[in-house]
């Protein structure tokens, strides 16, 4: 059911972009109406939840610390895993987001005959997830060349860097391969690594699916299909000055394309892919292990009962006296 | 007939019937799985007097395998307004139901999971217990989609698996070193014991050392008047081991510093060991410090209990700092004690302007890091006196040991306190190797009864979440003839010497300052022929 229905509901999104476009000729909908409403939601839903986790206060600062303190002069503290100060904090968080740091320790457990548990490197996660974000990452920044005139060099230089091998016409983007390949691996490792298979949700098929379904129209759309260039650019630059306008001769599979664009960018805010934002906010990775340098302040602390000195002593006086313990009421 | 051993002991267990698992799930879902409570793996609830005297909801008597758990009439209500204010609460809490991706890196970085195999004690599966509920009553998906978005509604059973996972959970944090994300299982878990402690569902193992530290200023419940007989004792046994008689000063107002540790050094063997190591290096150094009987506990199983809790029993520390008029505080060899000395004292119960920064007054040493908070680790106190040459040491009175370390999972993750106590085992024993690197450090396992789960009738458990930490120690035994496991917590002294009997048999537990007394050369000491624990100090081990 987890996998199935997902995958149901990606062919039912690429069906009904056919049929309404193909079909129904409702290019107004698919092309103006619905990415309008889709980044609408994006915004708002985007904001929504990166509010509302802020929020909820950090009452205690809790950051996992993966080095050495800072405590004795002589000894070398680990600035990047166990910060100190916010300098540390953001060259950890940089690390984290960037390069995916925390993955990068991954292992893989198991237990041979003696028994003897033993930890070995495992890597394919790290590499496939880093893989499949910075080439969504590229393609991203490559599309805006559909989004800009006149396209910035950056645009244009990373276009060119990404076809750099120059195979086919248009040529081959690198990302491209890339995205599918990595796309590929974490859907099979879902699927087939039993525990991870065990632990996955219709909500963890369901991206992976619909990122496949936009990255493999996509390679058909420039290769394949070859739709009209010009008219794809003429209705995104309609969208981003606010004049939209459906040009002609369009063919339906972009439309398809940008359906499912669409739906990825609604569905993002109320998704796992959210950990986008959360990331940020993870008060194990975000603060500086300097407890016990700078008080840490909980907006909601408040008293609580507690045993204080003169009732423990008012319980244990008699038995303080004659073992000679100091009291402080005779 | 006699009869043969029982759930909460260790010969109960071969080592092939524990072994008897294998990684691959079931091919039912988790959520189809009920929590199945046989002994050995889940603890004792706790008793009503114990709840009562803290004040805690719905005290009765009960049992995890009674059908009927007695819970309060609205009990869906109570966790759902106890889950409501506690996401508003916590952004911890918050951010971590919603932004797990489930990629399972966390999966075989559980102890639990790696000596037992249970899905539900992958930490993702065990967040995705209360995560589930979280989708099902408070995301839209959730109340739209229900099962297809991961959600489940709450059920008596939900919160029976709730109990079941949530108390095999040492709260170690291993998994939020490997998360991309951080998710700290140690959060969510702390979640759901607070949300079943709404229910009256406490474990007696926790929560009598609570109220126990509540009333008489530690876990063992230990009375002033006992706790200076104790400590007597230690100096009896400190002088037939060396010759020398050493004062134990409790209570003293004007001292300069305050030590505070864990009870269990009170207590137990190994632990009254490196009890004694603390008074033999106080009272070489000449330091004017005191003990105190109202705030005789370092550890803190609030931090098991609730947050509440945490502050409840945390308050005396400074308090008594207060009365006593010291300068600032020292404190022992404790694990979870310096997750909350580090992370949550100063927070809750701070700040403690009525105390000075720590400066070491023989080193002159002023211990910056330390500055708002006054209390530092004794490892780190220790390391600054061998630094400066102040401890003559000879370390060749520990040659018949040949030690590792185990890092404390509360001083690795919460803190970071590493290179200090290598630094002084190094400078007191001629032998000292590390475990493999993915078993220490930041990477370093539970001993398997952390977060109040140390008790015998969790014996399978225990074991099973032993096994990596004990086949660590195994492995040096066998490639360096290691035969000591030293360890700067209570908590790993009494559980670890379980693990190390049942996983690595020739080795034993020690506490670090326990091997420090022993190197230490007192002044007017007599030719030390015994150690610590009475034994020749010539003797080879076994």
């Amino acid at each position: 059911m987890n996998v199935v229905l997902p995958f149901f509901a990606v062919l039912a999104l690429i069906l009904a972009g056919y049929v309404g476009v193909k079909v129904l000729d409702l290019k107004f909908l698919f092309g103006v109406l619905l990415p309008y409403a889709a980044i609408a939601v994006f915004i708002g839903g985007f904001v929504y939840r990166i509010v509302r986790w802020a929020k909820s206060p950090v009452p205690f600062r809790i950051p996992t610390t993966c080095g050495q303190q800072k405590s004795l002069d002589w000894i070398e503290s680990d600035r990047l895993d166990n910060p100190h100060d916010t300098k540390g904090v953001i060259a950890r968080m940089a690390l984290e987001i960037l390069f995916f740091r925390s993955l990068f320790r991954n292992t893989k457990t198991e237990i041979k005959d003696g028994p003897k548990v033993v930890y070995g490197p495992n890597l394919w996660l790290w590499a496939a997830a880093l893989a499949f974000h910075y080439s969504f990452l590229t393609i991203f920044v490559r599309h805006l060349r559909f989004f800009t005139e006149p396209v910035p060099m950056l645009v244009g230089l990373l276009n060119e860097a990404d076809g750099f091998f120059q195979v086919g016409v248009p040529p081959v983007m690198v990302t491209s391969l890339v995205i599918l390949g990595a796309l590929g691996f974490l859907l099979l490792r879902r699927l087939f690594t039993p525990q991870i298979r065990y632990i996955s949700l219709a909500a963890d098929y369901f991206p992976l699916f619909l990122i496949i379904g936009i990255a493999g129209t996509g390679v058909l759309l420039r290769h394949f299909v070859r739709t009209d260039i010009v008219g794809v650019k003429e209705l995104a630059m309609g969208l981003v000055s606010f004049k939209p306008a459906i040009p002609q001769g369009v063919h339906w599979l972009f439309y398809v394309h940008l359906l499912l664009v669409t739906t990825l960018i609604a569905y993002f805010p109320w998704s796992k892919l959210m950990h986008m934002g959360g990331v940020f906010l993870s008060p194990t990775r975000n603060l500086a292990n300097n407890n016990r340098m700078v008080r840490h302040v909980n907006p909601w602390n408040g008293p609580v009962k507690v045993h204080t000195y003169e009732e423990y002593e008012d319980d244990f006086r008699e038995k303080m006296k004659a073992a000679g313990l100091p009291v402080d009421k005779e | 007939m006699a009869e043969g051993p029982k759930f909460d002991q260790i010969a109960y267990y071969t080592h092939d019937d524990l072994l008897k698992f294998d990684y691959r799930p079931p091919a039912t879902g988790w959520m189809d799985i009920p929590a199945n409570l046989r002994p050995g793996t889940w603890i004792y609830p706790g008793k009503p007097k114990h709840l009562e005297y803290l004040d805690l909801p719905n005290p009765r008597a009960w049992s995890p395998a009674d059908e009927d758990w007695k819970l309060p009439e609205n009990w869906k209500e109570i966790v759902s307004n106890g889950i409501r204010e506690r996401l508003d609460k916590y952004r911890s809490f918050r951010v971590f139901m919603d932004i797990c991706v489930r990629c399972g890196a966390c999966a075989d970085k559980c102890h639990f999971y790696i000596g037992g195999g249970d899905p539900k004690n992958m930490p993702v599966l065990r967040a995705e217990l209360l995560r589930s509920v979280y989708r099902n009553d408070f995301t839209t998906a959730g109340k739209t989609l229900g099962r297809l978005a991961g959600g489940r509604p709450l059920t008596v059973g939900v919160i029976k698996e709730w109990f079941h996972y949530f108390f095999q959970c040492t709260e170690c944090r291993r998994c939020s070193v490997f998360c991309p994300y951080g998710i700290d299982t140690a959060e969510i878990t702390m979640m759901g014991r607070e949300l079943l402690g709404l229910l009256g569902i406490y474990v007696n193992w926790i929560i009598e050392p609570a109220a126990n530290c509540f009333r008489t200023g530690n876990h063992l419940g230990i009375q002033p008047h006992g706790l200076k007989d104790t400590l007597s004792f230690f100096a009896d046994d400190i002088e037939e081991a060396t010759g020398v008689r050493i004062d134990v000063p409790m209570n003293k107002k004007g001292a300069e510093i305050l030590f505070v540790t864990p009870s269990g050094d009170f207590l137990a063997d190994p632990g009254i060991y490196t009890c004694m190591g603390y008074l033999i290096l106080f009272h070489e150094l000449g330091l004017n410090y005191t003990w105190s009987t109202y705030a005789s506990e370092g550890g803190n199983f609030g931090l098991f209990t609730s947050h509440e809790m945490i502050k409840r029993l945390n308050a005396k520390i400074y308090a008594e700092a207060k009365r006593l008029n010291v300068k600032w505080v020292l404190g022992g060899e404790c694990g979870h004690m310096w997750r909350v000395l580090h992370q949550y004292m100063d927070t809750m119960n701070g700040p403690a302007d009525h105390l000075q920064v720590p400066v070491s007054p023989i080193t002159g040493t002023r211990f910056e890091h330390a500055r708002s908070t006054k209390m530092i680790h004794i490892m780190e106190f220790t390391a600054d006196l061998i630094k400066h040459g102040k401890l003559k040491l000879d370390p060749s009175r520990n040659d018949r040991l040949r030690v590792t370390f185990h890092d404390s999972c509360n001083t690795a993750r919460a803190m970071g306190i590493l290179e200090e106590p290598r630094y002084v085992l190094k400078n007191v024993c001629n032998s000292f190797f590390d475990m493999p690197e993915n078993t220490i450090r930041e990477k370093t396992f539970c001993c398997g009864g952390g977060a109040g789960l140390g008790t015998d009738e969790n014996m399978e458990m225990r074991l099973r979440g032993g096994l990596p930490r004990g086949n660590a120690v195994q492995y040096v035994h066998e490639r360096h003839g290691v035969n000591r496991l030293a360890a700067m917590c209570a908590i790993d002294r009494a559980t670890l010497s379980t693990v190390c009997e049942y996983w690595a048999p020739k080795v034993k537990v020690m506490g670090i300052h326990e091997l420090v007394a022993n190197a230490l050369v007192m002044k007017g000491e007599k030719k030390r022929e015994l150690n610590l624990r009475l034994q020749p100090v010539d003797e080879t081990e076994e």
